[in-house]
C-alpha cells in the first residue's frame, strides 16, 4: 500500500460472490508478466463481448460517476480459483483497497501478497457504506491501516478491521514473504535436516 | 493430548510460528503447471536464485492446451507461448516436465495420485484451487497463488495461517444413481459456496469410507467450492490398495515403514473439531446446479427456487444469476434441454468416471441436437481407455473422445461452449463464462451427464438403474 492511511472515493460493486472468474476471465491469463491485467479487470462484465469499443453503460466501472482508490464489494468477494492475477488486475486498475464483509481465504492471501489490502467489515458496516455512496457518489471513505480503522467521511461512522501483525508490517514497511523466507533459509535447512 | 488428522500432519511440517502471524509450513511436494508458474519463474531470476529444491516440484502442461491433434505446435500464439515458457523454466531449473507429448501428461490432479506423487501424511501445494484433490489420501494439499508458487521454489516453505477444522460426516446408503459427485453438491448447496471458508474439511462416515479413492478425490476436489481451504480423508485399506506399486510410491521395507506411519494417520476419537455437520446419505439424490456458484444445486427432481424462497438480501445475487442462466424462478430441472455434454476435468475424468459414463451408454446414442466431449484427465487414462474399449463405445455412441487437458472446464483453450448454449458439465464451476463467454453450465455426476447426452436433457438417473444394493457405479458398468 505504501501509505499507513488514504481517504478516496469508491467504487460501489454491490455483488455477492465475486469470482475470481469474473475479476478476470481465464482467457486473459496467458501473459507471462504481471503486467497490464487491469485492462480486462470484470471484463464480460464491462464490455457485451470482446471489442472493448462497447461498454456496457450499467457496469459500476463505466459509470463516470464512480471511481477511487477503493472497491467495496459484497460478501465472499474473491471466490473460486486460486489465480492472482486477480489481485494484479484489481491492483493494476489502480485500487490499492478492496473492501467486503467476507472474503475468499486464497484471494486474501493473494492480494495481501501484492499490497492490496483486503478489509473486512461487518455486514452492517459495508451497507452503510453503499448507503453513503447511493446517497452521494463523492463520498470518500478513509483507511487507516496503522489504526486498523475504515470511516465513512460524510457520516462519521467508523469501524476497527482485522490484520495480522505480521502482514501489517510487511505492509507498512513494503517488506514481502519472499524475502523473509529467505532470510530463515538456515533454519529451513536445518529442519530438512532433522526430517524424517 | 486427541489429535485430528489435520493435526498429526500439520505439526509435522510447521518449521516456525511467527509472533502474531502465520507459520512457517514446510511443503513435501509441489505441483506446477503453465498458466501460474512463469511470473514466479521471472520472481526467482530476477533475484538471481534457482529452484531449491527442484526433485521436490513436478510440471505439467494441462490448463492451455488444445485437446485435438497435440502432437502439431500449438495454434493459438499466447498459449504456445506460456507451455514454451514452462519448458523452458523447467530445463533452466531442472524441474521435472511432463509436457504435451510425454505419456505421463494430464490435468495436474490426476496425474499426482495416479503416478504416486501424491501419498498420505504430506503437505502439497500448486497455483490452483482444486489441489484439494489430494487431500483424499490423507495429505494437507491446497492452493495458492503465484507469489506463493515463488515462495515454495524459492524456499520449500509457505506461511500460513492455521485454518480452523470441520468435520462432514456422511452416513448410510447412497440411493441407485448417487456418485461420489452427488455428495460433494449436496453437501456445497447445504452449507453454500461460501460455508466452509476459513476452514479445512475432513470428510468422515460410513458412506465416504465406502467410496473408492477416485470417488473420494471427487469429493474432496470441490471442498474449495464451498470456501474450504482444502479437504481430507483419513488413508485406510482403499487408500493403500490404490497406491501400492504406483510408479514413485515406495517398494519393499520402504513401503511396510511407510504403511506403518499411515496407518497412524486419523483423527483420535475425541479430537475436537470447530465445527461438525452431519448427513445422511440416503437423502441425497442426483444434483444438478441451476445457478452460477456451486452452491446453487438442487435434486434432479427439485425445482429452481421460487422467490418466495429466496431470502430479502439475496435476492438481487439471485436473479442475476438466473437471467444469465436464462431461467426462470421455480421452474423444473427435469426436462432442461442441453445443447453440450463435457466429461472431463479434474473432478471427474479419471478411468472410473469414463468407465462409468461408458457402462451407462454402451449401445445407446447421442441425442442429435447436442454434442458430447469427453476430455480424459491424463494419457495414462486415456490409454486405459482404448486398452479396454471404451473408446468405441463413445465412437459408437456419437461422442468425441479428446486429448488430456483442463478443456471446457475453463475454456481457456478452443474448448469453448458458445454463447447462450447449455451445458451439462462435470467439472466442478459454473460460473459465469466460466466455460465461455456467456455460456450456461449445469454441474452434475458423470451419470447425470451421460443420461443427458443420450436423452438431449436434464433426467433422473435412478429411473435407469436397476435397483440393487451393490455401488451405483458396478450395476451400471454391467448394464
Ligand atoms: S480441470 Fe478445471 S478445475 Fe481442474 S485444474 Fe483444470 S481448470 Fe482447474
Amino acid at each position: 500500500m505504501g501509505t499507513v492511511g488514504f481517504r478516496s472515493t469508491v467504487v460501489p460493486l454491490n455483488i455477492e460472490n465475486v469470482d475470481t472468474d469474473q475479476i478476470i476471465p481465464a482467457r486473459f491469463l496467458k501473459a507471462t508478466s504481471r503486467e497490464g491485467f487491469g485492462k480486462n479487470l470484470f471484463r464480460d462484465w464491462r464490455y457485451s463481448n470482446d471489442d472493448e469499443k462497447q461498454p456496457k453503460p450499467d457496469f459500476v466501472l463505466n459509470e463516470p460517476a464512480y471511481s477511487g482508490r477503493i472497491l467495496v464489494a459484497a460478501k465472499n468477494f474473491g471466490c473460486g480459483s486460486s489465480r492472482e492475477h486477480a489481485a494484479w488486475a484489481i491492483k493494476d486498475a489502480g485500487f490499492d483497497v478492496v473492501v467486503s464483509s467476507f472474503f475468499a481465504d486464497i484471494f486474501k492471501n493473494n492480494a495481501l501478497n501484492n499490497f492490496l489490502l483486503p478489509v473486512q467489515v461487518s455486514e452492517d458496516f459495508l451497507k452503510k457504506i453503499f448507503e453513503a455512496v447511493q446517497r452521494d457518489a463523492k463520498a470518500e471513505v478513509e483507511i487507516n491501516l496503522e489504526e486498523q480503522n475504515i470511516k465513512i467521511i460524510p457520516t462519521g461512522e467508523q469501524e476497527a478491521f482485522e490484520i495480522n501483525a505480521y502482514k501489517k508490517t510487511c505492509l507498512l514497511n513494503g517488506y514481502d514473504d519472499i524475502d523473509y523466507l529467505l532470510s530463515i533459509k538456515p533454519e529451513i535447512e536445518e529442519f530438512e535436516h532433522h526430517y524424517e | 493430548m486427541a489429535k485430528t488428522l489435520f493435526d498429526k500432519i500439520w505439526d509435522r511440517h510447521v518449521i516456525k510460528q511467527i509472533d502474531g502471524g502465520p507459520s512457517v509450513l514446510y511443503i513435501d511436494e509441489h505441483f506446477i503447471h503453465e498458466v501460474t508458474s512463469p511470473q514466479a519463474f521471472a520472481g526467482l531470476n530476477k533475484r538471481g536464485i534457482k529452484v531449491f529444491r527442484p526433485k521436490q516440484t513436478v510440471a505439467t502442461a494441462d490448463h492451455n492446451v488444445p485437446t485435438l491433434n497435440q502432437h502439431l505446435p500449438i495454434k493459438e500464439e499466447l498459449s504456445r507461448r506460456q507451455v514454451e515458457a514452462l519448458k523452458k523454466n523447467c530445463a533452466e531449473h531442472g524441474v521435472e516436465l511432463y509436457g504435451l507429448g510425454h505419456p505421463f501428461q494430464g490435468i495436474v490432479h490426476v496425474i499426482g495420485p495416479e503416478l504416486g506423487i501424491t501419498q498420505p501424511g504430506i503437505t502439497i501445494v500448486c497455483g490452483d484451487s482444486h489441489t484439494s484433490t489430494h487431500g483424499a489420501f490423507g495429505a494437507i494439499a491446497f492452493g495458492i497463488g503465484t507469489s506463493e508458487v515463488e515462495m515454495v521454489l524459492a524456499t520449500q516453505c509457505v506461511l500460513q495461517t492455521r485454518p480452523k477444522l470441520m468435520r462432514i460426516n456422511v452416513d448410510g446408503e447412497l440411493q441407485n444413481g448417487v456418485v461420489s459427485k452427488d455428495i460433494i453438491l449436496y453437501i456445497i448447496s447445504q452449507i453454500s459456496a461460501s460455508g466452509a471458508t476459513g476452514y479445512f474439511v475432513e470428510y468422515a462416515g460410513s458412506a465416504i469410507r465406502s467410496l473408492s479413492m477416485e470417488a473420494r478425490m471427487t469429493i474432496c476436489n470441490m471442498s474449495i467450492e464451498m470456501g474450504a481451504r482444502g479437504g481430507m480423508i483419513a488413508p485406510d485399506e482403499t487408500t493403500f490398495n490404490y497406491l501400492r506399486g504406483r510408479k514413485f510410491v515406495p517398494q519393499g521395507a520402504e513401503w511396510e515403514k511407510k504403511l506403518a506411519e499411515w496407518k497412524q494417520l486419523y483423527s483420535d476419537g475425541d479430537a475436537i473439531f470447530d465445527k461438525e455437520i452431519f448427513i445422511n446419505a440416503a437423502d441425497i439424490e442426483p444434483m444438478i446446479t441451476y445457478g452460477t456458484n456451486p452452491g446453487m444445486g438442487v435434486g434432479v427432481s427439485g425445482h429452481v427456487p421460487s422467490l418466495g424462497e429466496i431470502n430479502e438480501k439475496e435476492k438481487a445475487s439471485f436473479e442475476k444469476s438466473l437471467n444469465y442462466m436464462g431461467l426462470q424462478p421455480g421452474v423444473n430441472m427435469k426436462g432442461k434441454k442441453v445443447d453440450y455434454v463435457f466429461i472431463g476435468s479434474c473432478t471427474n475424468s479419471r478411468i472410473e468416471d469414463l468407465r462409468m459414463v461408458a457402462g451407462f451408454v454402451k449401445g445407446k446414442k447421442k441425442a442429435n441436437d447436442v454434442q458430447v466431449w469427453v476430455v480424459p484427465g491424463s494419457k495414462q487414462v486415456e490409454k486405459q481407455a482404448i486398452e479396454e474399449g471404451i473408446d468405441k463405445i463413445f465412437e459408437e455412441a456419437g461422442f468425441q473422445l479428446r486429448q488430456p487437458g483442463c478443456s471446457a472446464c475453463l475454456g481457456m483453450n478452443e474448448d469453448k461452449i458458445p454463447a447462450g448454449k447449455y451445458c451439462i458439465s462435470t467439472s466442478n464451476r459454473n460460473f459465469e463464462g466460466r466455460q465461455g463467454p456467456s455460456a450456461r453450465t449445469f454441474l452434475a455426476s458423470p451419470l447425470t451427464a451421460a443420461l443427458a447426452a443420450i436423452t438431449g436433457e436434464v433426467g433422473d438417473v435412478r429411473e435407469y438403474v436397476k435397483p440393487s444394493r451393490d455401488k451405483a457405479q458396478e450395476v451400471l458398468s454391467e448394464n
